[in-house]
């Protein structure tokens, strides 16, 4: 997933959306998620990564992250690439 | 050291109340102008209207006669007016009285010398809510459908045309979404008996609202634009928060409106963002109540107004900062019984 250019996200995990207006914030793993899309990690490297760092079973992982990636796109704030 | 020249200009739409006219923010951006000193004479039709009292906003004002007094009365006031305090341009912020400055705008340049900055009389018909679908044609863009009527028992033979919800609006203010006969019939009644008919019947499009605030110079140039989401609005539907966005379509179409209409002065244009693009609701042929947020993002719309009525020469603005906010307060001004009084009884302050 692509992390839209214009969208501003602060060090305090709160994101402004200036296409749309909206505002959101997010916890400081939400936050390392996008850093890690804004990097350009896979999904599969930042279920890795998250795995690896809080020492949880990666299935738990890889469905947080579907749907956590399923609502950046659902608020417009980032675009699912092939 | 700069020298700023210096100007005086009359404004109405002071009733800054919850429903506010456009009037104090346009001053406010004049005062805050960094190429012009205004001194603003400020125009009310009703003695509570909060903006007479701002003494640190308008520096003197005068009542007008309604709208519906006609021509001959207004241009009459207006001759007492200008020889008090001569007058240089004149901002009508109503949508209700603009007809009538239209109409005078010739007059009062050639007999008193004041300079405005208003759409031709075609112009402001165009744009008209009852002719909506015509205007979205002739200016390319995508607008709801919608239908004029003077009876309530039209309601009836266009439920053919239309599929509830719908939206039934006001010649100039007011809109309620409906969702039967008996709502749309209540509405219709409502709406009609405080604004007069025909009432427009609007399909009911779904999606974000967003407003652009913008202005033209009559040659077909978009001098400024700046788009706003509301964040909340009022039991009125008026905007008491919003933020300032960074659409780059919604400044394309918004580029073309004033582009192929030649649109001349400020307006407000109002869009829903749905899943196959923007609708244009209306065009408000006037600054909005919100046009500050324009001033904070870096387009002064009202100086650059007042430039291009002055003969300046005006440039389009190039940007503006998104993400700007503003958040409206109420205030309670305390007034001098004095002061109301002699609003009241002398009809100037």
């Amino acid at each position: 997933m692509h992390i839209n250019s214009n969208v501003a996200i602060s060090d305090s995990g709160f994101i402004f959306n200036p296409l749309t207006g909206d505002s959101f914030t997010t916890n400081p793993i939400g936050l390392q998620i996008i850093e890690m899309l804004k990097n350009g990690l896979s999904q599969q490297k930042i279920i890795t990564e998250i795995t690896t760092k809080y020492l949880v079973e990666s299935s738990t992982v890889e469905k947080d992250l579907r749907d956590y990636l399923s609502m950046l796109n659902s608020y417009q704030l980032g675009e699912y690439v092939n | 050291m700069s020298i700023k020249p210096s100007v005086t200009v009359a404004v109405s739409g002071l009733n800054n109340i919850d429903s506010p006219g456009p009037g104090i923010p346009v001053i406010r951006a004049l005062k805050e102008s960094n190429f012009f000193n205004v001194r603003i004479i400020g125009l009310s039709y009703e003695t509570l209207e909060p903006g007479l009292y701002m003494r640190d906003l308008v520096d003197k004002s005068y009542q007008l006669p309604l709208p519906s007094a006609g021509i001959a009365v207004l241009l009459d006031r207006l001759h007492y007016i200008h020889q008090q305090e001569n007058i240089q341009v004149i901002i009508p912020n109503f949508d209700s009285e603009l007809y009538n400055f239209i109409k005078i705008a010739d007059q009062l340049k050639s007999e008193m010398g004041i300079l405005t900055v208003l759409p031709t009389l075609n112009q402001f018909e165009s744009r008209q809510k009852s002719v909506l679908n015509d205007f979205g044609k002739k200016n390319d863009v995508k607008v709801p459908f919608s239908k004029t009527i003077f009876s309530v028992n039209e309601l009836l033979t266009i439920e053919e045309e239309f599929n509830y919800p719908l939206v039934i609006k006001g010649k100039y203010y007011d809109a309620a979404v409906v969702a039967n006969f008996s709502q749309a019939s209540h509405y219709f009644h409502k709406i009609s008996n405080q604004w007069g008919l025909p009432i427009v019947v609007q399909e009911f499009v779904t999606g974000t609202e967003v407003n652009v605030t913008a202005i033209g110079d009559g040659e077909g140039n978009c001098i400024g634009a700046v788009p706003m989401r509301k964040l909340y609005i009022t039991d009125k539907g008026k905007a008491w928060a919003g933020v300032s966005l960074d659409d780059a379509q919604l400044i394309a179409i918004t580029n073309q409106i004033i582009s192929k209409s030649k649109w001349k002065g400020g307006c407000e244009l109002e869009f829903i963002r749905s899943n196959d693009g923007y609708y244009l609701l209306e065009m408000n042929p006037r600054f909005p109540a919100w046009v500050y947020l324009a001033v904070a993002c870096g387009q002064n719309h009202p100086e650059a107004l007042l430039k291009m009525a002055l003969g300046y020469p005006v440039k389009p603005f190039q940007r503006y900062d998104t993400g700007k906010l503003f958040i409206r307060y109420s205030y309670d001004q305390i007034v001098d019984m004095q002061q109301f009084e002699t609003i009241s009884t002398k009809g100037e302050l």
